[in-house]
This record gives structure tokens, sequence and C-alpha cells, in this order.
């Protein structure tokens, strides 16, 4: 049994709606902190913030809009690496492994957890160093499997429903207009064109009145 | 090992053809009919909950795991293969209605000349002038005798399109290059995208004759001759991937299960993994199968109809040994010969105005045949055959799409300057397709793995497969003609060359692989007669794409439903009269 491990998010940096969403059950807002504890299924506390200052290098906050810190992707991957995804129960892995051309694709033994703590490792005590330090850092590393794993994973966190832990409070969505799924646009396909449509924004949950079954939940 | 009560019929494999001809033959006779599916039944409420990018775009949830059964693949005999670890090059389905479930819902006939192709190409070109290694053949069934059956599948789905060819007459707005209709479409087109409309506008100023894509979604409320109704397409994106959550694009599960849960005779069973055809002295006994309970049991039957996709169709053959395995380098033997997949190019382009490009559905597109075929080729072109020219609508997402921008825009792929170029370029850029023709070669063949297994630890389905440099050629012309017409549509199109890389089985072609167990006139170059009857075996019928010889441009479904109801009038009106060989 694993110990029990969290990531701390100040409260007054997410929306109310949020704590929901991403901490499904068992959140505990400290009331003096301020701060919310989102259970960890994968990393620990300390990988969860490597990871995290990582992923917020790829997507950063900046000028042009809120990042992968604010979308909680950290907490999309830690969810795909605790579940099937992550330990590759869908993914052929019989032996031999053997190297072949690019052509053939990803032929390695390991699944990403194993990549990512692998990875992480490598990283050291990346969200100690200064921005610039990071930059240079996974510019270093940017052909390894593990950052391109990373660099897809950023964009999946910044970019999924919500019930997958990350586009939290659909800070992802909000950013480039995108509404996410939608009952119908028969009224407005062949309307609007050359002009941005950008109905109102929702999640699956909210479209369809109920949680939808996330692959990640499924038991081992 | 248990076994069970013997049927008339096993029909192995629930997807598109393995219903259809559950459907025909519970209709048509009184025999009991069993289905074994080896995937699970999903419904309609399942499918409301699944528009989910993540799950089903990005890890591919109702696609075969590649855990329980993969291919491996080398580029040539001279090279060692490797499992397909994940996919893919490919998308194939699992669970009852199979791929048919997922699908995009492109809905064409193919063109006449398509089916006795190699006598089209000797007379086109001169025998002796192709080439040595071109494996396409004739097959032995025509346009004209599939036109009958191609209505009855339209009418099924509720094809919604533009007619181009009313008996020989050419109708404005449709393919005037299409094989002569008796009818016009069940259903109108779909809703022209904004992209569709700077397609047509560009192409028609160019001289060439776009027409809607026609379209398994349907344009309209639609009631088909079987009494299933259906609502019309919503537009809402998530469709090729996933299973429709408004019950309006046509799948196995909403226009063929229905019918047959009211047919006495007809029993489905899921979770059910076949792994042999049972035959003995020429005679089909029945199959061998996993229950979901994980034990084999041994399913007697009269007839098997191997309904179970390109892939485990040529499989199933090659594990049960049924017929003789193809040798490329004699050229002799039929079963795994003609392994074709889907030459894709084209070019990517930039607009200055947002495209909306979330609204849509799997067949909401503009295409050309101008080009398609060799009408267009003047012999010096290096190639005998080329492709269609489209642009799709199906439903953008950010996690697919994001990023995406000219090159050269900034240096690296992360960071602050690449995140504020991806927004700038966001929902302004689309695909212009080409679809092409792939040939067959002598060299491109399916067998069995040496090495690799499936979870029950029987061999692994092998492609050898390569480009050569034909479709390097189809891909140059190809790369010229969209930048045309990218140029004809006010875009700006992405100044990349097109490619000349070798096979790729991670990069996205199409699920349209097809051959294996080619359909043919004599049982010297193919594996099933011209009613999809297997020549060694009679009371084994074989359908689907593995009879296609070659591949051309269009989507297979609907000569793969129309072949179907071909051969079922075939099994139901003669063989099962007398039961033996029809050729």
């Amino acid at each position: 049994m694993r110990r029990r491990e969290f990531l701390i998010i100040p409260a007054a940096a997410v929306g109310g709606t949020l704590l929901h969403l991403i901490a499904r059950k068992s959140a505990h807002v400290d009331a003096q902190s301020g701060n919310v504890k989102v259970p960890l299924r994968f990393f620990t506390a300390e990988e969860a913030r490597t990871v995290a200052a990582a992923c917020e290098r790829i997507f950063p906050r900046d000028a042009s809009g809120p990042g992968a810190t604010d979308a909680a992707v950290v907490i999309y991957i830690d969810r795909q690496l605790a579940g099937p995804y992550g330990r590759d129960k869908y993914r052929y892995t019989k032996p031999p492994f053997v190297a072949s051309v690019p052509e053939h694709g990803y032929q390695g033994r390991e699944n990403p957890r194993q990549i990512y703590r692998a990875g992480i490792r490598e990283l050291g005590a990346f969200a100690d160093l200064p921005v610039d330090a990071q930059v240079q850092k996974l510019a270093s590393i940017e052909r390894t499997s593990f950052f391109e794993l990373l660099r897809e994973h950023t964009i999946e966190g910044m970019f999924c429903d919500p019930m997958h832990g990350g586009n939290a409070n659909l800070v992802g969505w909000r950013l480039i207009g995108y509404p996410g799924p939608q009952m119908s646009y028969r009224d407005h396909v062949d309307q609007h064109y050359g002009r941005a449509f950008r109905p109102k924004i929702t999640s699956l949950q909210q479209l369809v009145g109920r949680a939808a079954p996330a692959w990640e939940d499924e038991a081992e | 090992m248990t076994t069970l009560k013997p049927v008339d019929v096993v029909i192995i494999g629930g997807g598109f053809t393995g219903l259809a001809m559950a459907k025909e033959l519970t209709a048509r006779t009184s025999l009991s009919v069993l289905v074994l599916e080896r995937g699970p039944l999903r419904t309609a409420t399942d499918y409301a909950a699944s528009m989910d990018d993540i799950d089903y775009s990005v890890r591919f949830r109702m696609m075969q795991s590649t855990a329980d059964e993969t291919i491996t693949h080398r580029h040539s005999v001279r090279d060692a293969a490797v499992p397909v670890r994940q996919y893919g090059s490919f998308l194939p389905g699992s669970g009852v209605g199979g791929a048919g479930e997922h699908w995009s819902g492109h809905s064409y006939r193919f063109t006449p000349e398509f089916f006795t192709l190699r006598s089209h190409l000797a007379q086109r070109f001169g025998a002796s002038r192709l080439p040595d290694a071109l494996a396409v053949q004739d097959w032995g069934v025509t346009y004209d005798d599939l036109e009958p059956h191609y209505w009855r599948a339209e009418q099924m789905l509720g094809v919604a399109g533009k007619a181009g060819n009313l008996g020989g007459k050419t109708v404005d707005g449709g393919n005037p290059f299409e094989g002569p209709r008796a009818h016009e479409f069940p259903l109108p087109p779909l809703k022209l995208t904004y992209l569709s409309s700077l397609f047509s506008e560009g192409t028609r100023k160019l001289g060439w004759h776009p027409f809607p894509i026609p379209s398994a979604l349907p344009s309209q409320a639609y009631t088909n001759p079987d009494g299933i109704s259906r609502p019309p397409c919503l537009y809402c994106g998530f469709c090729n991937g996933y299973g429709c959550m408004a019950g309006a694009k046509a799948q196995p599960s909403n226009t063929i299960l229905p019918v047959l849960e009211r047919r006495r005779g007809f029993e489905l069973r899921t979770a059910s993994w076949v792994r042999r055809i049972l035959h003995r002295s020429g005679r089909v006994q029945g199959v061998r199968y996993v229950d979901p309970k994980g034990g084999e049991v041994v399913q007697p039957a009269t007839t098997v109809v191997l309904a179970s996709w390109t892939l485990n169709n040529t499989r199933l053959l090659f594990l049960s040994g049924v017929g003789t395995p193809y040798d490329a380098a004699t050229g002799r033997g039929t079963l795994g010969r003609n392994l074709t997949h889907q030459v894709r190019g084209g070019t990517r382009v930039f607009f200055d105005r947002p495209l909306n490009g979330f609204m849509g559905g799997g067949a909401c597109g503009v295409r050309i045949a101008d080009l398609d075929g060799d009408r267009a080729l003047t012999g010096s072109d290096g190639i005998v055959r080329f492709g269609a020219i489209q642009v799709l609508t199906q439903g953008d997402r950010p996690i697919a799409t994001f990023g995406t921008m000219p090159r050269g825009s900034v240096k690296s792929n992360w960071g602050s300057e690449w995140k504020a170029a991806a927004m700038r370029w966001y929902d302004h850029s689309a695909a212009i397709d080409f679809v092409g023709e792939h040939v067959a070669w002598r060299q491109n063949f399916m067998d069995l793995d040496p090495t690799y297994t499936d979870k029950f630890g029987d061999p692994l389905l092998r492609f050898t497969l390569d480009w050569t440099e034909h479709e390097h050629s189809q891909r140059r012309l190809a790369d010229a003609r969209t930048r045309e017409i990218a140029r004809a549509m006010g875009a700006q199109a992405e100044d990349i060359p097109a490619t000349r890389g070798r096979y790729n089985v991670t990069s996205y072609q199409s699920t349209h692989i097809q051959g294996g167990a080619i359909i043919g006139t004599s049982p010297e170059w193919s594996v099933v007669n011209p009613y999809l009857q297997h020549w060694d075996l009679p009371d084994l019928w074989v359908i689907g794409a593995s009879a296609f010889p070659q591949n051309p441009s269009p989507n297979p479904t609907l000569t793969a439903l129309a072949l179907t109801t071909w051969s079922a009038d075939a099994l139901i009106g003669k063989y099962l009269k007398a039961p033996g060989k029809l050729v």
C-alpha cells in the first residue's frame, strides 16, 4: 500500500467548481492556509512538483494566457499513469523487444510509468531551478522519449475534458475558444462562414448531466 | 472441451458484413444463424457518455486492443518483422458492429472499370507496358451485377448524396465520373461546412467537378426499407473514432441489429473469440472458440461465414490450414496475396480566417474525382492509377490540432513563443487530402509471423508491405495538384514536399486494409470465387474487403455491403438448394 501523497494547490488560484472536479472526493481545504490537498494516484508529492514545473515550461502562463499549472496538467498526467495506459495494459508487450526502424514506432519494453520515473530522476531538483535553467535543462533532453511523452501529455492535459483531471475550470478550452462537446451544430454548421463561432463552453458532465466513466478509473 | 449443440450457420464476426449476411439468411430461410463476436455489445447510452477526446481519439478505447492481438510488419522479405505495438496506420474496431461503429460513413460505389482493372489497364496502356510486379486482377463480378446491391445498401444506410450519373445521363452537382445509377440517393447531401464551400468554389474555378461525399450520416430523419428510423446528423464532430451519440450515423448496432433481434433463428454471442475453423475432407465442421469464461468450446455448424475483417479473415484461414499460402518468390499460392492499404498525401493549408472546424462529421466534405483512376493520365506520368482529392470537416479537437502552424513559424515546439503561434493558427488550418488508389504489387502480402503470438499463443499475422516508386509518384503528382487547389481556395499551402518515406505503421492512412482472401475467376490466383465461396471448402464463405484484389480511392464499406448481399443471393438461392461448388 503506497503512502498517501497529495498535491497542494492554493484554493485562491482555482474556482469553486474546480475543487470538486479535480479532487473528485477527499479534497480538503485547509481553513488556515486556504490550500487544497488533491490526492495523488501515482506520483509522490515531490515527483508531482517536478513534473508540474516541467509542464509549466512547455506550456507557460504568460501574456497570452494561462498555462499548465492553471490547468492542473500534472493531475491529468498522474491519473493517466495510474490507469491502464500508464502500465501498458492495452499495448502489445510481448518479447522479444528488438530495435527497429523509426517507421515501426516505439518498440521499447518500458511502460509510461517507467519512462516517467527515469525521466524525473534525470531532471533532479528541477522545480528549484531558476526559469532560464529549467528551459536549458528541458532543451537538453528534447529528443528523449520522456520529453516527447511529457510534451504530448501537457497538451492533452491542457485541452482534455476536465473529467480527466486537466483543463481545470476549462481554462484550456477558454484560452482558444474550443466549445467542448455539444449536442448539435445542426443550425450552425453552414453558417458563420469565415467568422469565429464560439458557443458557450461545456464539459461532458455538464452536457450529459452525469459523470462519464473515465478509462483511467478502470479497476486493475 | 465442450461440444455445443449444432447450428446451421456460424458467422464469425458481428460487424457490418457479418450482421448483413445474418439479416439475409434469417429473412429468407428458416436456418439457425449464430454470430460469434469477440468484443462487447455497446449501446447508444454508452455512446452519449463517450464524447471524449482522450479516451477515444487519443487512447483508442473503441479499437481492438493490441495486447490481445496485433500484426507484425516488415518492409520486405529481407527484413525482420516487428510487432505493431500500438496503433497506428489503421484502427481495427472491436465489439458488435466492428469498425462500422466508429467509421466515418463515407458510402461510395466503386467505378465500373475497377471491377475489371486488369483487363482495363491492359487495354488502356497495353498489356506489355504494365509493370511485371503489378498484381491487380479482375473480380469476376461487375459493376452491373452489383448495381442493385449498391442500391439496397444505400437504402439500408440512408445514404445522403447527389447522383452525378443517372442511367447514363450526367447530372449537375454529383460526381459525373461515377458509374450509372438507377436511382437518385435516398437523401439529399449533408450541409456544406465553410471549408467545403471554399474547396467547392476553388475547384470549380479550376474547371473541376466537386461533389458532396456520399454519407451514411443522414441529412434528414430517415426510415429504411426494414422500418428502422434514425434521426438526422447533428454535426457534433464526435464521429470517426466514436459511436454516434444521437444514433444518426448508420452503424450495424442501430441499423441491422434491431432487425435481427426480432428474428427467430438468430443468436448473437459476444466475448466469443474464434480460434479455428474446423474442417475435414473438404467439408466444414464448425468452429472452435474461447467463450466468455475462457473455456474452449466446439460449435458444430453446416456452413461457416467468415466475416471478421481483412486481417482476421486472412489470419483465421492461415491458422485453420485452409487454402494454399501465397509464395511471393514464385507467385504461386493465393492465401495472403494482394495486400493493399491506401496512398494518402496532399498538403496542409492555412487560412487567415477561422474555419469553426469543430463542427462537422465523418463524411462532411467535398471531393473531386476528375483525376481519379487513370482518366487524367497521359501514359508518361510513371503511374497507372491516381486517386481523388478532398477536404473533410470531421470535427477538429485541440489535442490533435493545437500547434499546427506554417513550417518555420517558430523555432521550438514548446514554450511561450510556440504557444503564442499555436494560438494564432488555432482553427485556421485544414488538410487538402489526396486519397490515392493503392494498386496491388506481387511483393506485398500477408502470412503468419514465425516469432510473435497473440494472447492465446497463436501466431500473429505478418505484413510484408512497402511503398513503391508508383506510390511516391502518385504523392508527388498529388502534391502539385493540391497546391493548385490551395491557391484557388485563397489559402497558403504548406511548403513541405510530398514524402518519399517508407511505409510507417505509426501514421494513420485509413482503416482500408484489403486483400488476403481475394475474389477471382480461378483458384490459381484467387481464394474465393466470384460469389465469395471458398474455392477449396464450398461450405465456407469469406466476405468483406479481404476479397478486394486492389484498393481504390473510394472507401470500401458500401462495396463490402453490396458484395455481401450479392454473395447472400448465391448462398441462399443456389448453394443451399444444392450444396456444392457454385463455380
